[in-house]
């Protein structure tokens, strides 16, 4: 019945798998590139730091706490290798390279638990020194206790802006602005919807509430103008059109930008899953069943690095993905449970589908970025550029401009830069955006170092 | 010197020194390199491909904005590394040679 069981990624979603594959005597190796355990939501802060788990996790703190104990439970059983990347999937094998030394893992079993990134638009001025991603600025709090700059504005849209904003005036930063390119009206519409997650939805009008008492000015249904500032010393401010449409300008050092998230899915990729199109998010997903099984046999996916359904969904996601794996090696698994769990995924499902309307990406906005703005931030690239491989070089779709104008090549691989890509291709070909694709995920999945040896031969 | 970041809490670790282009600067234990950067500075490195500073971006070792190099060529991911004693990092202009040996 046995085989090796890999999960990559260490957060809710892995650490739910890994547990559930221990309770039936099935002991996995976690591949995780964090030095610490918990992915993103539940991010550990480094030691020699002392906050308690109630300032780093606020209302999640239980949850947290609940993961991390669950997860240090299952070190004696399990093969944990931290501070080490999966740089590509072939052949029944990862491919993980920690301190400059590169493995071949054999599995038989791969559970993908590979998380999200912020999902970005280009903005004239984003290059600049003190442009960061919404999670970047979180991050800055969470593992640093540190503000990523004196003034702070917080730009773009999802219930992640509200959060780091309240979050950062909590710690005592100075938070000059957020604004929410998402019409207000929008969200009463998503009321239902959101209503699945009844706390949820009541700590997002909480959070938005303090903000304002806090004297933070909040716009929604505003449009970015322009990141203000100077090669050399970085941003100086941000001007936008607000709704009605005049002109505002904010004064501030740093800016925090991101509209909600994208799921991570180069490993996916790389390991062949199918992908379909996700009308309500405008991404491309990896295709899975609804216990996490790929069209690939052996492969299952959970997780934002699936589908973003929040961290509480990672966890049942997780779990669920195991008990799929363990039910195809023929391993007993318990039917109630799994429906159980099945059931609180549609929960999610439909509660994410709230978010996706209360706070769309404004695909408008990203395909009427004007011909001087940067889209690719690793290279310099401006959207003229990019627009000139469709016009000149007859590009169809994102891989063939990718090769054209280098939008998608740079460091960051498309993290970035792919979903605005793929919005200003379609644009200028009149399609509608699935039309243009989607950028194929390549290994390395992230840089590794040339001199890397090998140390499984 | 005010930097970038904002130190708000956890200040009450030990110290670390390191220079950065020749200059001490005193950072603490558990910051990665590029908190101990931008709370004493305003940038990491120089844009290979136009005229601006960086600063990194994402924090989470996804973006690769953040690389920096020490006086023996040796390459580091400034938002994912932690800080040592006696580092000497050097942020100025690197050639375009990320893929080949970060
Ligand atoms: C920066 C950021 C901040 C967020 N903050 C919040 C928040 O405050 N509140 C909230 O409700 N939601 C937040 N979210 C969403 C939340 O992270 C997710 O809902 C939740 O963490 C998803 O859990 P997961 O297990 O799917 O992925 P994650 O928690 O992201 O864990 C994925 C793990 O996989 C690892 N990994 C990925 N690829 C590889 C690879 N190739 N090799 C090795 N390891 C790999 C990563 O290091 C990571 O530890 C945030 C998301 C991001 C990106
Ligand atoms: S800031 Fe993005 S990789 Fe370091």
């Amino acid at each position: 019945m046995n085989g090796q069981v890999v999960i990559v990624g260490a957060g809710p979603a892995g650490v739910r798998a890994a547990e559930a594959l221990v309770k039936a005597g099935v002991l996995p190796v976690v591949i995780d590139e964090g030095r610490r355990s918990g992915g993103q939501i539940y991010r550990r802060q480094p030691d020699h730091f002392k906050r308690s788990y109630d300032t780093l996790y606020g209302s999640e703190a239980h949850r947290a706490a609940a993961v991390h104990r669950a997860f240090d439970a299952l070190l004696p059983h399990i093969d944990y290798r931290p501070e080490t990347l999966v740089w590509n999937v072939a052949e029944g094998h990862v491919w993980a390279t920690r301190a400059g030394e590169t493995e071949a893992i054999p599995y038989d079993r791969l559970i993908v638990c590979s998380g999200a990134t912020d999902r970005l638009a280009p903005v004239p001025g984003w290059q600049l020194a003190g442009c960061y991603s919404l999670g970047g600025s979180q991050v800055a709090l969470k593992a640093q206790a540190c503000s990523i700059g004196g003034a702070v504005v917080f730009m773009g849209t999802g219930p992640l802006l509200y959060l780091v904003a309240s979050q950062y005036v909590k710690a005592g930063a100075n938070v000059v602005a957020v604004l929410d390119t998402s019409p207000f009206a929008g969200r009463v519409k998503a009321l239902p919807k959101l209503a699945e997650q009844p706390d949820l939805l009541w700590q997002g009008m909480k959070l938005t509430l303090a903000l304002k008492r806090a004297g933070v000015t909040v716009l929604s249904g505003m449009t970015p103008a322009e990141i203000t500032g100077d090669p050399e010393t970085g941003v100086s401010g941000v001007t936008i059109r607000t709704a009605s449409g005049t002109l505002r300008h904010f004064e501030c050092d740093a800016v925090a930008m991101g509209w909600h998230l994208r799921p991570e899915t180069q490993i996916a990729d790389l390991a062949r899953a199918s992908f379909a199109f996700d009308k309500a998010t405008r991404q491309w997903l990896p295709e899975i069943d609804g216990d996490g099984r790929a069209h690939v046999p052996g492969l299952y996916l959970a997780g934002d690095g699936a589908k973003v359904l929040g961290a509480r969904s990672a966890e049942v996601t997780g779990e669920l993905a195991a008990l799929a794996a363990l039910a195809d090696m023929g391993v007993a698994v318990d039917k109630d449970r799994c429906r159980h769990l099945r059931a609180e995924r549609v929960r999610y499902v439909r509660f994410a589908q709230g978010l996706a309307e209360a706070f769309p990406w404004p695909h408008q906005f990203v395909a009427d970025t004007a011909d001087s703005t940067v889209v690719c931030r690793c290279e310099g690239v401006t959207a003229a550029t990019l627009r000139a491989s469709v016009s000149e070089a007859y590009a169809t779709e994102t891989n063939r401009a990718k090769a054209f104008s280098r939008v998608g090549m740079g460091r960051c691989q498309g993290r970035y830069c792919g979903n605005a890509s793929a919005e200003i291709v379609a644009a200028l070909r009149g399609e509608p955006v699935e039309c243009a694709g989607r950028l194929r995920g390549q290994a390395p999945v992230k840089p590794i170092p040339v001199g890397t040896a090998r140390t499984d031969v | 010197m005010t930097g970038r970041f904002r130190r708000l809490d956890e200040t009450d670790r030990a110290p670390v020194r390191l220079t950065v282009d020749g200059s001490d600067i005193t950072a603490l234990t558990g910051d990665t390199l590029m908190v101990a950067m931008l709370a004493n500075g305003h940038a990491l490195r120089s844009a290979e491909f136009g005229p601006e500073r960086r600063a990194g971006f994402c924090l989470m070792g996804a973006c690769q904005d953040c690389w920096v190099r020490d006086a023996d060529g040796n390459a580091f991911r400034a938002c994912s590394t932690e800080v040592a004693e006696g580092l000497a990092i050097s942020t100025q202009p690197l050639t375009a040679d990320w893929a080949v040996a970060p």
